[in-house]
């Protein structure tokens, strides 16, 4: 099934050729810096302003370029295969209308720590200013939600910018870099000096390696702590540090939480695992916080969404915050043990250490007794398909081995409720910014990150359509994503909290008036399936998974299910609503 | 506990710095109550002076997101440290010609200066900490100000710090 997109032909005698000092274009200049910066493929849709790129892309076989059909698909498919693969993601859009149509999918990106390297064309230098045709300030719009950015002014930097860029996105804190590229930037011309050297910036130095002094706090508090408990997050996968992670428990035994973020971090198997935190975390994960004498915060932020009301939070807990960004240590959580470095060397380092609590022994006997008592639960029904069941279905049909990408709402918490991940970069969903429209451009990334590998995209019938025309891309370059979408007509996060916070009063919220899916898939010539019933949700399901390439299967669900557990805003974490169960 | 905290910025001199320090302030809703911009010591750096009101929380997240921002050098809380600050304000205050004599009074008292006299204004300049200002502000206004601006703090460490 692997994905038929065009090969690329870069090999290293023909980097060497490319990389010779020679006089080129700005435009050959920067295929030859995301070349030497080992980009394999780059999303993209031109426009004016990158007519210069574009035409020195004519022929250039050394990377791919996957043309989307919306910019906002190009980014959301490079943070994808940016999460997916643990490299760069780059896209190319146009300059005014171009570049803004990525601003979302940036601002997605830079809530989530995702490297990416966004290239926009911008109107020739002279008219910058001036309002000129299809001219924006994009440097200007999204300077909030990048990472760093640059407006090329002079053609001889562009080397040193790109080489720059690369490393600000995937060092640190990982985050989105924007490089805005004036037309006649890219046309004028330069010798061409490669970059590849290590990159000093005097105002950037991320601190990698921890203060040893802290390390021996959180040491002497893990053997002192009769009640620990971990809170693991997206920063142990940027890091690599899952194996660290993995070994750190293995060795102290103490229980562990992971973020929606951090799902696949920690083998969701280990008896030590308690679920995600948080809104709509177990109830075994929120109970172990709120009742923990210390809590170790991992690559993970205390967003609110996690924390629920702040005070309140993990009330009797000494707070242990491992970050390599400092600026997150004491922002939302005051912490007692505060540890700034990357959490793959911090765990390394406390490896040698640490021990396994003997003190904790009753503590781990509560828990797997809230395990037992308290999972995640949902009244099944023949007569309907529930939601839950699809995605236990997905999960049991594939071992928990596929790389799953979702979009934002129910189904996203469902999906990472009931599918089992065991690895990381395995998961791929929009945590901070909650990006309706991701879910799917984001798969094709993934999937051409991981050609071998099994996608499955799980998408609402509402965000479904954000993106939609993507399905062209899957068509075209037959990237077998299995693209799922769990219909339950209606937009069912918001009708959710419609039905609990708001009274039942449902406004606007009725998506009567979708496409037929299995039609849609059709018109881009892509498989499309549908299923009404378990039986036909099996056999269609199956039918997906034996076929070669994408594939569009419709689950028609029920309308009424809700995501619970639920901790509703204002209430601390341990309050929770638990449904009918 | 609110206080009025100073801070000096030491960044690189490229385009758009101003606006992403600002931006910062504003976004993460920290108070902006002056900053100043101009060349530091070194060629290709500037110095900014912020004075922000805020409590120690709200420092220490201002200085670690400051930190953030690839184009910052260094943040120094000047406010934890003896300093010396200093603005400048011109004020234009009317002077029919009998009033002239008793402003001349209070510029010689706060050793200000007139830098320009007109018909029936004049212009003083007066240099100092924030409450000097504030102070000689209070006693021209009975005169009547017409226009008046002032620079915004900046600030240095005493000695040789």
């Amino acid at each position: 099934m692997s994905a038929q997109i065009p090969e690329v032909r870069s090999t290293d005698e023909l980097r060497q050729k490319w990389m010779e000092p020679e006089v080129i274009t700005g435009s050959e200049i920067l295929l030859r810096s995301l070349l030497l910066e080992g980009v394999e493929c780059v999303f993209g849709y031109p426009g004016g302003a990158v007519l210069y790129i574009y035409d020195a892309m004519y022929g250039f076989k050394d990377f791919k370029h996957v043309l989307t059909r919306h910019e906002q698909g190009a980014i959301h498919a490079a943070d994808g295969y940016a999460r997916a693969s643990g490299k760069v993601g780059v896209c190319i859009a146009t300059s005014g209308p171009g570049a803004t149509n990525l601003v979302t999918g940036i601002a997605t990106a830079f809530m989530d720590s995702v490297p990416l390297v966004v290239i926009t064309g911008n109107v020739v230098s002279s008219l910058i200013g001036t309002d000129a045709f299809q001219e924006a300030d994009i440097t200007g719009i999204t300077m909030p939600i990048t990472k760093h950015s640059y407006l090329v002014r002079d053609v001889e930097e562009l080397p040193r910018i790109i080489h720059e860029a690369f490393h600000i996105a995937n060092t640190g804190r990982k985050g989105p870099v924007l490089i805005d590229i004036p037309k006649d930037i890219s046309a004028a011309q330069t010798l061409f000096v490669p970059q590849t050297g290590p990159v000093t910036m005097r105002g950037y130095n991320p601190t990698v390696l921890p203060n040893k002094i802290q390390l021996d706090k959180l040491t002497q508090a893990i053997s002192e702590a009769e009640r620990p408990f971990i809170l693991a997050g997206g920063g142990v996968v940027y890091s690599g540090g899952h194996e660290a992670l993995y070994e750190f428990v293995r060795k102290t035994e103490i229980p562990i939480t992971t973020t929606l973020l951090g799902l696949g971090a920690f083998p969701s198997g280990h008896e030590l695992w308690t679920g995600m935190p948080g809104m709509h975390g177990t109830y075994t994960s929120n109970q172990a916080i709120q009742q923990s004498d210390l809590l170790i915060c991992i690559g993970a932020r205390f967003d609110d969404r996690v924390t629920g009301k702040l005070d309140g939070f993990a009330p009797q807990a000494k707070i242990v915050h491992i970050d390599i960004d400092p600026a997150e240590i004491g922002k939302n959580v005051a912490t007692d043990i505060p540890i700034v470095g990357d959490v793959k060397a911090v765990l390394e380092l406390l490896n040698q250490d640490v021990k396994r609590t003997d003190r904790a022994d009753a503590w781990r006997a509560q828990i797997q007794r809230w395990k037992n008592e308290k999972p995640y639960s949902y009244k099944d029904s023949d007569a309907v398909l529930k939601p839950q069941w699809v995605i236990e279905l997905l999960d049991e049909t594939t071992k928990g081995g596929a790389i799953v990408t979702t979009d934002v709402g129910q189904h996203q918490m469902w999906a990472a409720q009931y599918y089992k991940f065991n690895q990381p970069r395995s998961w791929v969903t929009s945590g901070g910014l909650g990006t309706m429209g991701f879910g799917f451009p984001s798969a094709i990334g993934a999937q051409v990150a991981n050609p071998d590998r099994l996608v499955i995209s799980i998408n609402g019938d509402g965000g479904m359509q954000m993106c939609s025309q993507e399905l062209a891309i899957c068509a075209i370059n037959n990237i077998p994503v299995k693209i799922v979408i769990i219909n339950n007509q209606v937009l069912g996060m918001v009708r959710q909290w419609q039905e609990l916070i708001y009274n039942n009063r449902y406004s606007h919220i009725d998506l009567a008036g979708s496409p037929d899916f299995v039609k849609l898939a059709e018109a881009y010539g892509v498989k499309g399936l549908r299923a009404t019933n378990k039986e036909e949700a099996r056999r269609a399901w199956q039918e997906a998974l034996d076929t070669p390439g994408p594939v569009v299967v419709e689950f028609v669900v029920s309308r009424e299910e809700n995501v619970y557990p639920m901790v509703t805003q204002g209430s601390t974490i341990d309050q929770m609503l638990m449904g009918d169960e | 506990m609110t206080t009025k905290n100073t801070i000096a910025v030491l960044v690189n001199d490229h385009p758009g710095v101003l606006q992403r320090v600002s931006g910062l302030f504003g976004r993460r809703g920290f108070n902006i109550e002056s900053i100043t911009v101009g060349q530091s010591e070194e060629v290709g750096l500037s110095r900014m002076v912020i004075v922000t009101v805020g409590d120690e929380n709200n420092l220490e997240q201002i200085e670690k997101q400051l930190y953030k921002l690839v184009d910052v050098i260094k943040v120094i809380d000047l406010s934890s440290k003896p300093m010396v600050a200093r603005e400048l304000a011109m004020i234009k205050v009317k002077a029919e010609p009998p009033q002239r004599p008793e402003i001349m009074g209070v510029v010689e008292t706060f050793r200000a200066a007139v830098i320009d006299v007109g018909t029936t204004s004049l212009i003083v300049q007066v240099i100092g900490d924030t409450e000097k200002i504030d102070a000689m502000i209070e006693l021209l206004k009975p005169y009547g100000i017409r226009e008046l601006t002032r620079t915004g703090v900046t600030a240095m460490v005493r000695g040789n710090a």
